[in-house]
This record gives structure tokens, sequence and C-alpha cells, in this order.
């Protein structure tokens, strides 16, 4: 079965030069893929979580009765919505990480940086998307009435348990939708790590259709695949929590 | 603790002098009144007359700008109010219910013991159904909000006051918003209430309600306490011009 499949692979570059799928038959290549993979769901899974969380705190912020804490995170969504996410990626990898603290490696000389370029990455990419988070959530906050807060405040909850335990879980299904799509967003800016040469599968398909120009149309195949194929488990994971989180007789 | 010093025979709620504005507007201009342990006092007035803004001052949702509100000693009108204590002492239901919708019946009574109290899920589980219970909600533990009627969310909001095991209950108009065929049903769980002794303060339109259950009814306008007394005299004997308007105008 296997056998004929990349038996299949390897007579079409054969026959059409164009439609080198030379990943399907060489398993070096197969396994620059596999590798490539393995980072961009890296990548997505970190980023994804993080700035969820971001995005809680920093509405949670915003409604400090503090003037700067608020307005401090005001300056940071303003920022990262503002400018290109791949011009932060550059700023956080060459900027700041020249000012992080390095260790000596194993071998007794290499500097190792503590923040590799995957966690730049991953730093970069989840502050990007925690800025729209926070507004996202906020928004859902917003629609969260004050009666219902001032509900639980009666009833000696702190401002930081009517959060958790009322606001959020309110807010959250508000802001459902919205969140999904930043995420979408978020999953696919994450090819973007290419250009600190994050190994994700952009740049493990860009490494492979440079040595192999016959394999470009085939790996941009691959590409469009892959990222459809997990956007697309994103959407369902995200629609299968929307209806988990469904409440009989609220919100319609 | 403060309220060490507080015996029965001290009102349970003591106002004094209370001044309460908005911006430029003056809301409370001065209320005084005693509720004493197991007494039942209902507030009516005018829609604006500030009936609202005095009970959410007792249990500090409102702040006042000077007088003094004490709660079985408990001074709320104070920089270092510990607001938890205040809350512990004071159920409050509110006009639109504001139940928690993501709860059902049951997690709604629960939640402020477990989390507020940390009292153990347990034991706060048995007394929320007999709560359900005394509301008269068997069978509906597991409904969310959303699926009850107003007249039933308000027998929940009320059961889930009286989980926290308060000393005083606070009700603002809470039939205001419900159909006439199920305000009876809150009414009768308030008169169960009163009727055990629970001390209350009611907010209310119902003057049918008032006189039958009432020891004490104030009369509020603009601001002030303009008549008060027993209903025996006062719906009968009302001495002001403006009460004897106001109830002609409601009865
Ligand atoms: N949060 C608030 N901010 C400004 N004005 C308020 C606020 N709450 C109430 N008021 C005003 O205070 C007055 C008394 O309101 P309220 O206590 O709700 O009266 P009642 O309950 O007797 O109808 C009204 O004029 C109302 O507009
Ligand atoms: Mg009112």
């Amino acid at each position: 079965m296997l056998e004929t499949f990349i038996e299949f692979f390897r007579q079409l570059a054969d026959d059409h030069p164009r439609w080198n799928f030379i990943f399907f038959y060489e398993p070096r290549q197969w396994a620059r893929i596999v590798k490539g993979l393995q980072y961009t769901l890296i990548l997505s899974f970190a980023c994804v979580i993080l700035s969820v969380i971001i995005g809680v705190v920093g509405a949670w912020l915003q409604s400090s009765p503090s003037k700067w804490i608020r307005r401090f995170v005001q300056g940071y969504i303003q920022f990262f919505r503002n400018t290109p996410p791949f011009v932060q990626l550059l700023f956080f990898y060459f900027a700041l990480g020249q000012f992080t603290p390095a260790v000596t490696g194993p071998d007794g000389w290499t500097e190792i940086p503590i923040i590799s370029n995957v966690g730049w990455a991953i730093i970069s990419l989840s502050f990007f998307a925690g800025a729209f988070n926070v507004e996202i959530f906020r928004a859902g906050i917003e629609a969260v009435p004050e009666s219902t807060q001032e509900a639980a405040d009666a009833l000696g909850f702190s401002r930081m348990q009517t959060y958790k335990e009322v606001v959020l879980p309110l807010a959250f299904r508000v802001s459902l939708p919205a969140l999904n799509n930043n995420l979408v967003n978020l999953v696919k800016t994450t090819t973007q790590a290419i250009g600190i040469a994050v190994p994700e599968l952009l740049y493990q398909c860009v490494s492979i259709w440079n040595d192999y120009p016959s394999a470009q149309y085939p790996t941009m195949l691959l590409l469009f695949f892959s990222f459809i194929i997990l956007v697309g488990l994103l959407v369902f994971g995200m629609h299968r929590w929307e209806k988990a989180m469904y409440i009989p007789g609220y919100g319609e | 603790m403060s309220t060490q010093s507080w015996t029965d025979s001290q009102p349970i709620v003591s106002i004094k002098d209370v001044h309460k504005s908005f911006g430029n507007l003056e809301v409370l201009k001065g209320i005084s009144l005693d509720v004493m342990k197991g007494e039942v006092v209902c507030i009516i007035g005018p829609s604006g007359s500030g009936k609202s803004t005095l009970i959410r001052c007792i249990n500090a949702l409102n702040d006042i700008q000077s007088g003094s509100i004490e709660v079985q000693g408990i001074e709320v009108n104070d920089k270092a109010l510990n607001k938890l204590e205040l809350r512990k002492k004071v159920g409050m239901v509110f006009q639109q219910y504001n139940l928690f919708p993501h709860k059902t019946a049951l997690e709604n009574v629960m939640m402020a013991p477990i989390k507020v109290l940390k009292q153990s899920p347990a034991d706060v589980e048995k007394r929320a159904r007999e709560l359900i219970a005394k509301v008269r909600l068997q069978g509906k533990e597991e409904s969310y909000p959303g699926e009850l009627s107003g007249g039933q969310q308000q027998r929940v909001a009320i059961a889930r006051s009286l989980a926290m095991n308060p000393d005083v209950m606070l009700f603002d108009e809470v039939t205001a918003a419900l159909d006439p065929e199920t305000v009876k049903e809150v009414l009768v769980t308030i008169k169960d209430l009163a009727e055990e002794g629970m001390t209350c303060m009611l907010v209310t339109h119902e003057m049918g309600f008032a006189k039958e259950i009432a020891d004490h009814i104030y009369f509020t306008d603009r601001g002030v306490i303009v008549e008060h007394g027993p209903p025996t005299t006062f719906f009968d004997q009302a001495k002001d011009e403006r009460t004897r308007e106001f109830l002609s105008q409601i009865l």
C-alpha cells in the first residue's frame, strides 16, 4: 500500500517534472516536513494558550482602579495592534534578544541565549494576538450586565472572585466568535517565524524548494493543505467548546 | 470584633441623618430610621424618591456622604469598612433577580457559601436543596435561570441570599418586574420568612402586602422620610398631605 503510494509519486515526478512531491518518496525530505509540522504545532499551541492568558489578564487589568495600569494596558494594545507583527518579531529577536543573558553550552564555549528564536517567536506572536484578545474579552466583559456583578458583590464575592466566577464565564461566551477569528489568524501568522529562522513548516518548505526547484508547486500545495487542516481542527475545537458552554435559555 | 458590643436590645440596623448625593443631585437628605431584630419594615414612596439608594447604602453598594449606618454594630460609613463582614450579615434581593445565568438554580444558591464562606460543598448542597424546597421550587434545582419564570427566578434569588445566613434581608421592589400571577408566590415566600422572624426591609408598591406584613411603614418623598408609623395608623390616619395623595393614587 505505502509502496504503491511512494512509487506513484516517484513516477509522477519522472513524468511531470513540475510535480515533484519529493517529500513523499524521499525520507530525508519527509523528515523535514515532519519537523516543520512539529514546530508549527508547537508555535500554534503555545501562542494560542499564551495569547488567551494575556487577553484574560489584560482585560482584568483594564478594569483596574489604577489609572496607570489602565494606561499601560492601553499603550500595549495600541503598540501591538498598530504595528506589523513581522516587524514586532524582528524587533523582539534582534533588539530585545541582545539584552537577554546567555549561558555557556555543554561544550564549554558556545554561548546559548536563554531565549531561543523559537522562544522569541512564541513571545512576540503571543503578545501580538494577545493585544487583540484583550480587546475581544473587554467587549465580552462589557456585555455582562453591571447588575449581575452587583449581585455577586452583594453576596460578598471579592473583585477577583466576581471576575473569575461570574464575569469571565459570561464574557467568554460572548467573545468566542471573535476569539475564534483571532486565533485562526494567529495560527496562520506563525509562518512569519520563518523571519527569524524558526524551523517551522514554511521554513522547511522553502528550504526544500530551494534545494529542489521542481518541488515548489507540491510544497506550496502541502502548505495550503496543512493549514486548512490545522485551522479546520482549531475551528472544530472552538465550535465544540462553544457547544459545551451553551446554557439553556441564555443568550438567544 | 466591633459586633461584640451589639445586643438584641439595640436596633439591628440603625440609620442616622444619612445624606447621599450623585454629583449635584442630593438623593437622600437626612434619613434616620431604626430597625429592631425580627422587625419587618416597608419603605414606600414615589419613584425617584431615593428608596433604592437607601437600601443600597445599607450594604455599601452605594457610599454615603455623611451620617451613619450601623448594621449590628458595624459602621458602614467607614473608610476601613470590612465589606465582607457587612455582606455576610445583609442579604439583598433585586428587582431584576440578577441570577447568574450560567449556573443552575442549585448552583446559584450554592456558589456564595462555597466561594465566599469556604464551606464544604456537601454541606452547602444539602442546605441549598432545603432552601430551594423552602421557596417551593423542588424539581427546578437543575434548571437554568433562562428556563425559569420571573417569579421562579426571584425565589431562587431569595434562596441564594438566604444561603449566606444573613441577619437582615433587603428587598428592593422584588415583585415590580413580575407578571401579576407570579407576584403572589414571591410575596408568600417573603411572608414565610418574616413569620420565621427574619428581619426584613422591603421597598414595595404592594400596599395590601405592606399592610399585612409590616411592623412599621416609612413613606419617603424626595429624599426625606415624610411620615412613618405602624400600618394600622399609617394607612388610616396619615397626617401629611403628600402621604395622603400618594396613598389615594396607589390604593
Ligand atoms: N448611580 C446613580 N447615578 C446618578 N443618579 C442616580 C443613580 N442612582 C440613582 N440616581 C438618582 O437618584 C434618584 C433616586 O433614585 P432611586 O433611589 O432609584 O429612587 P427610587 O428607588 O425611590 O425610585 C433618582 O433621581 C435617580 O435618577
Ligand atoms: Mg427603586
